[in-house]
């Protein structure tokens, strides 16, 4: 075992899940591919096809408002995902947080996830990754590893359940897992796969492969190794161990560390796995308050309340009619009468803060600028703002944190920001315009600040040439023009560089040269400056 | 159907468990909240307190579980007025839920199918007298807090619209839950709370393994495990019947009383809630133990979860608030 390859894994997971359904579901990580059509040909007949922007009343049931007007008494419909059939959710990541916390919770049926996102994309509803035991990413396979290759049976020593636990926690315990989930899905793998094999007994080769299967995405440390350079290929052995006293756990994290994804690092700093506060980051349906606007026809559900006003007006006129065709004395009201309110409102604000911590700015006036983003940030706290912080110093721009309402963090972020190296000006509006698409696609408006002396000298390619880097800077300039953002310059150079006006000119943004001032100036410059 | 997880069951977590007790011990303490990282068993202790809870007698139908016939609003249309005993009812407010599935609303059924003008009560009525529980509470939307510490305030519910015009008491305690990560609570609902709690994963390893070791007794061998559990749980739950009941005998010194209001005034702590919440947070405690009065230790013991989240703080300090009440203990209490 130890190194099963992508496919077989994939299947394997499916092949568990059918056994033991309490084990959540899968997250399938690819785009559409024929990879991923032939993986889901082997997904059980009875599944359901759903996506995240159902309604309530289609997932988990309701009044059918359309056979309870036409009949005159009360008809429920189950939603689909009640009855236990197993449910595939298409484009999961676009899936808003607490329909997915529903989703998990609510249902006991087995969630096949599909994770449509890239990379720089926003992740999936962390629920998932948690609540669900297994993970795979099918984004490198080709139709050529879509081959089943059964891996060979290697004879090993059966453990008891004790033991296994033991193991499990452990190894959780040092790839830093911290969820107690994650050992209590590995010992449910480990039973499942027994049993996929006929067995009652689960074997150290089953505990592995539960650990493989459950742990390596889950990894946020890697412990200290003896770096093995000369046996990676190699599958570890299993031990015979006669006496089966002494469980080698040493193998349970070379299975592991085998399958750790290479971006491993990517998860390690943390940033994708918990910095990321999907939290109110969602879009803003724009049905339940704000401004009111005329309400339109359509069916309640739990995200819409009815306009009984309109309602009656609209089935006013045809109560004559009506009432003489069902001989009913009631007010007859069709489903096609139903109108529901809309509201407008304001979207949630982003503001993301593209720093310059280059060397020039560090001997300059770093501190002055992290004090102006310190002073925003309570300003944004207040308005409820979102914030996400982008640096960029020495070859490349580096996204501090991802948008989040979390000002703590901000702070810690920003307050263990170094200064140093060269200016990659054009890389950090290049971040800062990643962050404003991919802010507005949840559906919040953003707005760009970035605080910089402006003397770019690194291209965006990371090479030390001012022409070429100047220009890249101008280039992304224009690009935030031509989407549209607002974006604020700020200045902090010692005199105002005209460079850097050329620029927030060809962006159209305010420019605003960091007085020689307290930072609560800068911040009422900003605040009026996005002011609506 | 599966009992949840047993409360006496769960291992570790004792400050968890305590804050828990002593709110069932004393409802008027005002809730709990739970922050902590996702997978150490906060939704599990929660679950496990309807277990725990004594059950309240109400009018058989009454859907705001009123005690009698006086306490009922005027729009409950019922035949008899028998009362029976019936589970504290413990509500959960799940996430995206609309307003109208909150506060209750025109019946829409009713109203489309027979014409009438009928009130469909909310979460808020269910949970008069009892738990309202909120998972991942720092998510909830802006517009449903503001309607949660509206009422909570009030401990009534008011509902003006499509027409009607009903109102019913709605006291509840407020029990949530959340991921500090994912987002802050704003400090209007945080005060809300009466007790407040940083939960972390186990970190010991034997601790671990008896999670888990429980978990799948849980999960594999559910009767013999049920069996085992729901003894111990109903030892706790008479223990808080008799808690309660010696929380009345015991008296409140002017000692404990100087003790609470120097340890509030050294945290500068916002208002007066600090200061009674940790007085009844001691006081349940105390009686929890059967004491026979409160004493400095009972303070000392509570004053973390009752006033860790009402110091005054810059939004953006990230110094830890559990430290500062542990050292502003050291210093006034010795």
């Amino acid at each position: 075992m130890s190194l099963i390859r992508p496919w077989d894994r994939a299947l394997l997971c499916l092949k568990l899940l059918e056994i033991d359904p309490t084990l959540g579901g899968i997250v399938i990580a690819s785009r559409s591919s024929p990879v991923r059509d032939r993986l889901l040909r082997h997904l059980p007949k009875s599944t359901r096809r759903i996506h995240g922007q159902m309604d309530d009343t289609a997932l988990f049931g309701g009044m059918d408002v359309t056979s309870t007007l036409s009949k005159g008494a009360v008809v429920m419909t189950s939603g689909i995902a009640v009855n236990d059939d197993p449910l595939l959710l298409t484009m999961a990541e676009r899936t808003p947080n607490e329909r997915a916390v529903r989703l998990v919770s609510e249902t006991d049926s087995i969630l096949y996830v599909l994770d449509e996102s890239t990379e720089d994309e926003d992740l999936l509803p962390p629920v998932f990754t948690e609540q669900l035991a297994f993970h795979i990413d099918l984004k490198d396979l080709s139709l050529s590893d879509a081959r089943s290759m059964p891996a060979e049976v290697v004879p090993s020593d059966t453990i008891s359940t004790d033991q296994a636990i033991e193991l499990f926690a452990q190894t959780s315990a040092t790839l830093g897992i911290t969820s107690l989930r994650a050992p209590s899905f590995a010992l449910k793998t480990a039973r499942a796969l027994a049993r996929l094999d006929g067995r009652s007994e689960i074997t150290q080769d089953d505990a592995n492969t539960a650990a493989m299967l459950v742990f390596a995405h889950r990894t946020t440390r890697l412990p200290e190794f003896e770096p093995e350079p000369e046996e990676p290929e190699a599958p570890a052995e299993p031990k015979q161990n006669p006496q089966n006293e002494i469980v080698p756990e040493d193998m349970m994290i070379e299975a592991v560390k085998m399958l750790l994804p290479n971006d491993v690092l990517l998860f390690l700093n943390g940033t994708s796995r918990t910095g990321k506060g999907r939290g109110a980051g969602r879009v803003r349906k724009s049905n339940r308050r704000g401004r009111p606007k005329p309400s339109r026809k359509g069916n309640p559900d739990s995200q819409t309340r009815l306009d009984v006003i309109a309602t009656l007006r609209s089935a006013a006129p045809m109560q004559g009619l009506r009432a003489n065709a069902a001989r009913r004395t009631a007010i007859q009201i069709r489903s096609s009468d139903l109108h529901v309110k809309q509201f407008e409102e304001k979207s949630d604000r982003l503001i993301i803060f593209v720093v310059d911590a280059s060397g020039s700015s560090a001997v300059g006036r770093l501190a002055e600028a992290k004090g102006a983003v310190e002073y925003l940030l309570a300003d944004a706290y207040a308005r409820r703002d979102h914030v996400a912080l982008v640096a960029f110093r020495g070859e490349a721009a580096e996204l501090l944190l991802p948008p989040t309402r979390s000002l703590v963090q901000t702070k810690r972020r920003l307050a263990s920001l170094p200064g140093g190296g060269g200016t990659p000006l054009a890389s950090g509006i290049e971040q800062g315009l990643m962050q404003a698409i991919s802010g507005q696609r949840k559906g919040m408006t953003p707005v760009i600040c970035i605080l910089t002396d402006g003397r770019a000298n690194i291209a965006r390619d990371g090479s030390p040439d001012r022409q070429a880097a100047a220009q890249d800077a101008k280039d992304m300039a224009k690009q935030i023009r031509g989407l549209g953002f607002d974006s604020i310059v700020i200045d902090t150079g010692n005199r105002p560089e005209p460079q850097l006006r050329t620029l927030s000119s060809i962006m159209d943004a305010c420019y605003i040269s960091l007085p020689r001032a307290n930072a609560s100036g800068i911040s009422k410059a900003v605040s009026s400056a996005i002011a609506d | 159907m599966t009992q949840p997880f047993p409360f006496s069951a769960i291992v570790g977590q004792e400050e968890m468990k305590l804050a828990i007790i002593l709110t069932a011990i004393d409802q008027s303490i005002g809730g709990v909240l739970v922050f902590g990282d996702r997978g150490t068993g906060k939704s599990t202790a929660v679950r496990a307190l309807a277990a725990l809870l004594p059950p309240i007698t109400a009018v058989v139908g009454c859907p705001v579980n009123s005690p009698d016939k006086e306490s009922m609003p005027d729009w409950v249309k019922l035949d008899s007025f028998d009362t029976a005993e019936k589970q504290t009812p413990v509500v959960d407010l799940p996430l995206g839920v609309s307003e109208d599935r909150v506060t209750g609303a025109l019946d829409i059924e009713k109203a489309l199918t027979k014409g009438e003008k009928a009130f469909e009560p909310g979460l808020l009525a269910s949970a008069n007298r009892g738990f309202l529980y909120i998972d991942e509470v720092n998510l909830l939307e802006d517009h449903i807090v503001d309607l949660l510490l509206d009422v909570a305030q009030s401990g009534e519910n008011l509902v003006e619209r499509e027409g009607l015009s009903i109102r019913h008491p709605a006291r509840f305690v407020l029990v949530g839950s959340g991921n500090p990560e994912e987002g802050e609570l704003r400090p209007q609902l945080l005060d809300r709370f009466g007790l407040s709690l940083d939960v972390g994963s186990p970190k010991d390893i034997d601790t671990r393994i008896e999670v888990i070791r429980r978990r799948d007794a849980y999960e594999n061998d559910y009767n013999a495990f049920m069996k085992l559990w729901t003894a111990e749980d109903a030892t706790i739950r008479d223990q808080i019947v008799t808690a309660r009941k010696q929380l009345a005998l015991l008296a409140v010194t002017d000692d404990v009383l100087r003790d609470v209001a120097e340890l509030c005034l050294a945290l500068g702590s916002d208002g007066l809630r600090g200061e009674l919440t940790l007085l009844k947070a001691a006081r349940a405690y105390a009686a929890w133990l059967c004491a026979k009065e409160i004493t400095r230790d009972h303070v000392k013991t509570v004053a973390p979860m009752a006033l860790r989240h009402r110091l005054r703080r810059d939004p953006l300090d990230d110094a830890g608030s559990t430290a500062r009440v542990d050292r502003v203990l050291e210093d006034v209490l010795n």
